[in-house]
């Protein structure tokens, strides 16, 4: 196996006393898409999460290019080359679909990614660059959300349920694109609770279960057995 | 023309009041803090004036240009060292700490400067005037007051809506936690944002400092004042905070003329009168 991009080692993390990861250990391969999935409150965002750097975890849990990163905040994390997509899109609500787009940006790595780059992936995002991100679509609303985390150009950009709400149509048009963001050189985690989707999207699918890693395996040997057992315990 | 006098009067009057309350309603509108020391450090920022004046030998009107960049400096490290530490899910801890601050700054300068009131003096500008009409005079200082304070609120204003700085003000004030995903840091955002509202601070307390005079003891009703000024106002525009100012100066010229013991009261009852009838302000934030 080549060097992993990422490398997670039995990462605990905690909400105050509450424990929610229990020695999870993940990698994550230069080029890879892989795929979190679980049921609700498995941990999957948690995981997302403390990588992203927005919950802070032991120093050398979390590998990232060879360098310990599970102590950094967030904004120092994204200066490395992760980038979150947060689950429920969170766009700022008074800045516009551009404003969005370059603040995602500003960090100042360099790489592929800028903003005509962006409307390139997301054509529609272009008409509507000057109106409040309110305003769009939920779709169009996740589009933004992955365009600005593009906008830092990662290395590892971070899914969290970018299908959720959205109609299946859209669903589809949305991982459609995720092709080309790896073809660029990202790394992509998707979290999802469409096994279906995750599956088809995704090279290495990791089964969280109540904050253990329950099942994994590439995505193409695992059966729907194994993923029910993990999912709901067996 | 008397009346048009006063209430040119408490126009240009407004300006300073907006100049108080911009300060206010920026980190109000950045973290979400209500800053009771704000007042003070107004008055503190005249006494640096003083200082500067008194040491250097520059006219007051020159001495925003040192005053600006002391107060910004003082800003941004009372909001790394102190400031931030209080903000958190409870309201009440930066109340606590920025009333503490209020009684400190007050006393420090009590020891340092005693009770005698101060004035700054600017020289023959203070008393020149020009006449625009028949029997309407306007007094050059606060003119240049007035054309000061625009200046300031239309800087901010431009400063928040087309800078990448004023994105990520606006970008913090929404949603902190993604905002540290985007790579902003929050304390520093907070503590540029505090500099610069104590450079406003700065100027505003210079002119102060010229127009009337000043003891430590001052600053809490410079606060109210600034307060009332951001609530009639409203909360989605720094033109909203200018238009504030004005309504409250005017309030106050016009019940100053009919008795002068009533001009505080005038600009209170001007400020409850909207509070009661339009509780959001006359400029409220749009909510997308």
């Amino acid at each position: 196996m080549p060097e992993p991009l990422l490398d997670v080692r039995a990462l605990d993390a905690f909400y105050g006393d509450f424990q929610a990861l229990f020695g999870v250990s993940l990698r994550v391969a230069p080029g890879e898409v892989v795929a979190v999935i679980g049921a609700n409150g498995a941990g999957k965002s948690t995981l997302l999460n403390c990588i992203a750097g927005a919950i802070r975890s032991r120093r050398d849990a979390i590998l990232f290019d060879g360098e310990p990163t599970g102590d950094q905040p967030a904004h120092a994390v994204v200066g490395r080359g992760i980038a979150l997509v947060p689950e429920g899109r969170r766009l700022f609500a008074s800045l516009s679909v551009e404003e969005n787009l370059l603040i995602g940006g500003q960090v100042g790595r360099p790489g592929p990614w800028n903003l005509a780059r962006i409307y390139d992936l997301f054509p529609m995002l272009a008409e509507r660059r000057h109106v409040p991100s309110t305003s769009l679509s939920g779709g169009q609303q996740q589009m933004v959300a992955i365009g600005r985390a593009l906008m830092s150009n990662p290395k590892l950009l971070l899914c969290d349920e970018i299908s959720l709400g959205l109609a299946p149509i859209v669903v589809r048009e949305v991982y459609g694109r995720l092709p080309s963001i790896v073809t660029e050189g990202s790394s992509l985690i998707i979290v999802e609770q469409d096994i279906v989707q995750a599956l088809k999207a995704a090279n290495h699918v990791y089964c969280l279960q109540e904050g253990r890693v329950a099942l994994t395996g590439s995505a193409g040997t695992l059966t729907r057995e194994a993923i029910s057992a993990a999912y709901f315990g067996a | 023309m008397e009346w048009v006098n006063i209430i040119i009067q408490g126009v240009l009057i407004g300006g300073l009041y907006a100049m108080f309350a911009a300060g206010l309603a920026l980190i109000f509108g950045v973290m979400r803090l209500v800053n009771i020391a704000h007042g003070d450090l107004i008055v503190l920022a005249a006494y640096i004036a003083l200082m500067t004046t008194d040491t250097l030998g520059l006219n007051p009107l020159l001495a925003i240009v040192v005053v600006v960049p002391i107060m910004a400096a003082i800003g941004y490290g009372l909001q790394r060292g102190l400031l931030n530490r209080t903000l958190g899910d409870d309201v009440l801890p930066p109340l606590l700490v920025t009333f503490g601050l209020s009684v400190i700054i007050q006393n420090a300068l009590l020891e340092l400067f005693t009770a005698d009131s101060r004035r700054l003096k600017a020289g023959a500008i203070e008393v020149a005037s020009f006449q625009i009409g028949e029997g309407v005079w306007i007094g050059v200082l606060p003119l240049l007051q007035f054309v000061v304070a625009i200046a300031v609120i239309g800087g901010l204003q431009l400063l928040f809506y087309r800078t990448p700085l004023g994105r990520a003000f606006r970008a913090t004030s929404d949603d902190q936690s993604v905002a540290q995903l985007m790579g902003l840091d929050n304390r520093h955002i907070f503590a540029l944002a505090m500099a610069l509202s104590l450079a406003v601070v700065a100027v505003a307390g210079v002119f102060l400092a010229v127009r009337t005079n000043f003891d430590p003891a001052i600053g809490p009703a410079r606060l109210i004042f600034g307060f009332e000024a951001v609530i009639i106002g409203g909360l989605g525009s720094m033109w909203g905070t200018l238009a504030g100012g004005i309504i409250l100066g005017v309030s106050q010229a016009i019940g100053a003329q009919i008795n002068p013991g009533w001009q505080l009261l005038a600009g209170h009852l001007a400020f409850l009168l909207i509070l009661a009838v339009r509780p959001e302000g006359l400029f409220p934030k749009v909510q997308g």
